[in-house]
């Protein structure tokens, strides 16, 4: 049974077992716009919480995608890499970005649930 | 100073733009559609485009205005028809780009459509060179608005008679629904278009009838991606004050007869240039794969020494591939040579592209 958090710079974590699936939110895709560049994390790559771990670009500009967990890369998603625009599609989803093993579960603990994420994107619309 | 808005901005709210501040205007970057979507559509069919932040500028007086302005805009003023346009430029004394404009003779005198946020500048300088004769003032009394694509004169016919018999680069006076509007056959997407001066009082029935004949609203980020394939400038990017047309690569723009005859800013500084080259200049950059070089990013030789910087950069929707323009060490500038961009630290392979990305389409 899986889990699934959310972080204020618009990432969302789905954690089974010690494994964490991250990838950012319909919320930021839509204040993104068209995106047609993604760049992740290559296997074995240690990312902090908060750090920088992929790249996203929009016709418009670039932004980093952090890690909201601290772990190890086990995985970059390659098919987001070869068509950027299915993060536009299906972000939480089919658009993954990384997955990582994680080190410390308490960090999933500190983040949003669904409707604390929800009233966050309300609160803060930009 | 205060954020300003276009007679629009109620119009662009309802059609669900997104705002975003550009040059002291709150303009609309993208409608729901989306920055890609927009951009196909116009290539495709019709878009079209609010841009009345940039200047309406009107110069009317007595024929000395011809050559007033030919000592600022290196442009063949005295032999221009009643109603043809040319694109050129506004020189400081050294050559260098004050902005780029589109200059049209109207019976009494000129229009000129400046850069949003280089339009106070430009009259300024505009007018230093001017006689007491001469009548000069910026109109906000009608929006301007680019209808691009190749649909668009077929659909503008409908309702605007004779405006499909326009010439590229010629403009006139029609008639909307009862009120007179002056429209030019020119545009900055590399599309067939139209760039029009709607009365204020008449711009929500125009937009109207746009819509009803399924022309979509394009925000200035499909403009953007617009312009750059289509190999086109964009002022205060590609184009400043410390660039002249040669090393921007716009040699075309100034007129035949007046580069070797000169009589105009920075004259002697672009006959040398022209002359003996430059040190750099503007090209256009494929980078290999997806990887976007945007400005800013710096271009090296296959040996690593640094030749150049990106001045544009962005993901083309038609060409589907990203696009990049940069000023280069004109040895390393002919076209198909490798080159490397630095994007986040690391090197990328790329070559140099002939200009336009994307085939122009005008209608001659």
């Amino acid at each position: 049974m899986s889990e699934k958090k959310y972080s204020k710079k618009h990432e969302w974590v789905e954690l089974n077992g010690d494994t964490a699936t991250v990838g950012i939110t319909k919320h930021a895709t839509e204040m993104l716009g068209d995106i047609v560049f993604v760049e992740v994390p290559e296997n074995g790559k240690s990312v902090e919480k908060d750090g920088q771990a992929a790249i996203v670009e929009s016709t418009k500009a670039a932004s980093d995608v952090n890690s909201p967990m601290t772990g190890n890369v086990t995985e970059g998603n390659k098919s987001i890499v070869d068509d950027p625009s299915s993060v536009n599609s299906d972000p939480e989803k089919e658009g993954w970005f990384f997955k990582i093993k994680i080190k410390d579960k308490s960090e999933f603990d500190s983040l949003m649930n669904k409707s604390d994420y929800d009233k966050f994107i309300k609160d803060n619309p930009n | 100073m205060e954020v300003q808005k276009t007679a629009l901005y109620k119009i662009h709210k309802n059609l669900g733009a997104k705002f975003g501040p550009f040059a002291g205007y709150e303009m609309p970057i993208q409608y729901s559609d989306g920055i890609v979507k927009e951009h196909i559509s116009t290539r495709t069919y019709a878009g079209f485009f609010d841009v009345s932040h940039m200047g309406q500028f009107y110069i009317e007086g007595e024929p000395s205005i011809d050559e007033a302005l030919e000592k600022i805009i290196p442009a063949d003023l005295k032999n221009l028809n009643i109603n043809q346009s040319k694109y050129c430029f506004l020189l400081n004394l050294e050559g260098g780009i004050i902005d780029d404009l589109i200059i049209t003779r109207r019976k009494n005198g000129f229009y000129i459509v400046l850069n949003a946020a280089c339009k106070d500048n430009d009259i300024k300088h505009i007018s230093k060179n001017l006689s007491k004769n001469h009548k000069f003032y910026l109109c906000s009394k009608t929006s301007l608005i680019a209808v691009q694509g190749p649909k668009s004169s077929e659909i503008l016919e409908k309702n605007i008679k004779g405006i499909s018999n326009l010439k590229f680069m010629y403009g006139n006076f029609f008639e909307f629904e009862g009120e007179k509007l002056y429209a030019t056959r020119s545009g900055y997407t590399g599309e067939d278009g139209f760039e029009i001066s709607v009365p204020n009082n008449k711009v929500e029935n125009f937009i109207k009838y746009l819509i009803e004949n399924k022309v979509k609203p394009v925000g200035l980020g499909a403009r953007d991606t617009l312009r750059l394939e289509a190999g086109l400038c964009l002022y205060g990017h590609d184009l400043n004050e410390k660039i002249n047309p040669i090393e921007a690569n716009l040699k075309w723009a100034i007129a035949k007869t007046r580069r070797e005859t000169g009589g105009f800013n920075g004259w002697k500084k672009i006959k040398e240039n022209l002359d003996k080259g430059t040190s750099r200049i503007r090209v256009g950059i494929l980078p290999e794969g997806k990887i976007i070089a945007r400005e800013g990013t710096k271009i090296f030789s296959t040996n690593d020494k640094e030749i150049g910087t990106i001045t544009s950069g962005t993901f083309g929707p038609s060409v589907n591939a990203p696009v990049s323009m940069g000023y280069i060490d004109p040895n390393f500038s002919e076209i198909g040579r490798n080159i490397k961009l630095e994007v986040r630290g690391k090197k990328h392979n790329a070559q140099i592209s002939k200009l336009p990305f994307y085939k122009k389409s005008y209608v001659k």
